[in-house]
């Protein structure tokens, strides 16, 4: 019975409208910071936090009132430059007043650049790449030692599979059987500098992921339905990781955005923010 | 004569005295758990200890997720791998966080013999000194080595100790230990000796032997090297004709470095290093090494007769 599932795509799609509107604004509001992936990922996570279960409990087993709940289920977002999603995303959830997105970046703010536990709902930093997958271990295995059910769940870029950290990570989270790690791979095919197969190819996925002995789970990252079953199916795995391999379109739900390599990095100018939101708006 | 012991042993059996007391603490290892003794640990606890295999950034970011969940977490390796291998996950996961992990790094120095330079780190201490919120202790014998793992398990944040391979000698009667309290051992007004690690002892006979001579040495301990006990470092200045700093390390960026800017800011005055000198080690026993890289008390005392002089 998928039905429940069902009767939430329209509400988590203009969420995710919402949420992107969110991104443009305050990314073209601080002049800088990172579009093309926040927008890519923005599905996944907008599901992760606002999806329910069948009976009606978030997915995401959090309280925005009282961030540092020992039972809460943790997500680290491994891929920080993709912060201005995480944001909007724990603004959104209530953990501080939206007005604080706009200051994203700028001095002395509690948005910094890259994720910081300055910000409430953010448990540790990241920037670096390549340590999310060994930083989720560390919260997993806490869970096994202190008996506690809770899950977690880390977001890692397509770029950011070529650190070498990434596969000690992931060697470790399968050597431990961590099945309470569910991992998502916004896997949208480009980097700074390029397209990833250009690049530095990573595939191929789904049999790297298998090797290091994950369950993978390959989905449309933008289909609602895909995602909410992929994060269902991953609770249920047993005995090993999961991975939701998520192709995306880097950029997705802006035209002049999507594919463009260019806007990883660049924040959109006041004119293109306008033309952005209007794309975005509710009847776009 | 001096009891011997391995620091590494005092480890091991001071992370277990933890473990009894205290649930909380977990052991991270990669592959070196006989060596740093941390395999004591895994067998009274294996629920809270962990290997990692031949991946010390691996270890060091999942230290940092540990520590996110309250644990207290004892990361050890080979200091080279630790320091360098890992130097970004210590920093950015780690350091930047403020997250409870004690780094006890194990093979430190020159004295790791017959390996050879691949495996001698001789720059840890400037390495991890650069790092914000770093606290790092260089204990300068057996019993040291415990009162700095109780110190670092007691202090919140992120510690750095650096412990050696050979056995070590006992200095006797250093007084009570304080974490960032530097330990004055013996009094003296002519030379001030500041040394950490096993270079104290070499400290110790240098004094020996430059009293012989009519000098007096007054030598200091700094097992804490950050935070630094700059009024111990001011006063040796003021009290005495010149300061010999020896570490069993680089003399770019370590104990010698901390003390240079300390007095450079505060009380300048002649500044010796008895240190490795832009050199990478080699094989060779530890005594034949620390005569090659000019690390014994005959140096300390060379060099005191200099600034004397």
């Amino acid at each position: 019975m998928t039905n429940y599932i069902d009767n939430q795509i329209k509400e988590l799609e203009s969420k995710a409208r919402g949420i992107r509107r969110l991104i443009i604004q305050m990314l073209s509001e601080a002049g800088s910071g990172h579009p093309g992936g926040s927008l890519s990922a923005t599905d996944l996570i907008t599901c992760l936090y606002f999806g329910r279960h069948n009976d009606g409990r978030p997915i995401l087993r959090h309280k925005p009132e009282d961030p540092s709940w020992p039972d809460r289920d943790r997500f680290h977002m491994s891929k920080g430059h993709c912060c201005p999603l995480w944001y909007a995303v724990l603004a959104e959830s209530g953990y501080f007043p939206q007005k604080e997105l706009m200051n994203l970046r700028k001095l002395g703010c509690m948005l910094q650049g890259h994720p910081d536990r300055r910000t409430p709902g953010v448990d540790v930093a990241s920037g670096s790449l390549g340590q999310g997958l060994s930083v989720s271990l560390g919260m997993a295995l806490a869970a096994k030692i202190d008996k506690k059910d809770y899950r977690v769940y880390c977001l890692i870029g397509d770029g950011e599979t070529q650190e070498g950290n990434i596969w000690e990570g992931a060697m470790a989270l399968a050597h431990y059987k961590c099945d309470n790690v569910c991992a998502m791979l916004d896997y949208n095919g480009f980097q700074i500098d390029g397209k990833i197969k250009d690049i530095m190819n990573i595939e191929p996925v789904v049999n790297k992921w298998q090797a290091f002995g994950w369950h993978t789970i390959e989905i449309n990252g933008h289909n609602i339905k895909e995602i909410l079953l992929a994060l269902k199916e991953a609770m249920e795995v047993k005995g090993k990781p999961t991975i939701i391999i998520a192709h995306t379109i880097k950029g997705k739900g802006v035209s002049f955005m999507e594919n463009v390599v260019d806007f990883h990095g660049r924040a959109p100018t006041k004119e293109e923010a306008g033309k952005a939101l209007k794309e975005l708006s509710e009847h776009g | 004569m001096a009891e011997m012991l391995y620091q590494r042993d005092i480890y091991g059996v001071t992370l277990v005295e933890l473990g009894r007391q205290d649930s909380n603490i977990v052991v991270l290892d990669a592959d070196l758990s006989g060596s740093t003794r941390t395999n004591l640990f895994a067998k009274e606890f294996p629920g809270r200890f962990f290997n990692f295999g031949v991946a010390e950034q691996n270890m060091m970011a999942t230290a940092g997720g540990l520590a996110s969940c309250g644990k207290t977490v004892f990361a050890s390796t080979f200091a080279i791998f630790a320091s360098g291998r890992a130097w970004d996950q210590v920093r950015n996961t780690v350091c930047y966080n403020n997250f409870a992990v004690k780094i006890v790094a194990s093979h430190a120095g020159i004295t790791v013999g017959p390996d050879g330079a691949s495996h001698q780190a001789l720059e840890d201490i400037a390495l991890m000194r650069a790092i914000v919120n770093m606290n790092i202790i260089v204990p300068c014998d057996g019993p040291q080595t415990r009162e700095a793992v109780l110190a670092a398990a007691k202090y919140p944040g992120p510690f750095y100790i650096r412990i050696g391979r050979p056995k070590v000698p006992t200095i006797e009667e250093k007084g009570e230990f304080q974490l960032g309290k530097a330990q004055v051992l013996t009094e003296g007004s002519d030379i001030a000796i500041i040394a950490c690690g096993i270079m104290v002892n070499e400290a110790l006979l240098a004094a020996r032997s430059l009293l012989e001579k009519g000098i007096k040495a007054r030598v200091i301990n700094i097992h804490t090297i950050k935070p630094l006990d700059s009024q111990a470092v001011i006063e040796a200045a003021r009290k005495t004709k010149g300061i010999i700093v020896c570490e069993e390390h680089t003399i770019v960026g370590g104990l010698a470095s901390a003390v240079d800017e300390v007095v450079a800011e505060n009380y300048p005055t002649k500044v010796m290093r008895v240190g490795i000198r832009n050199r990478f080690g080699q094989s060779g026993e530890p005594a034949q090494l620390m005569r090659e890289y000019n690390l014994t008390a005959k140096d300390i005392e060379k060099t005191a007769e200099a600034i004397i002089k």
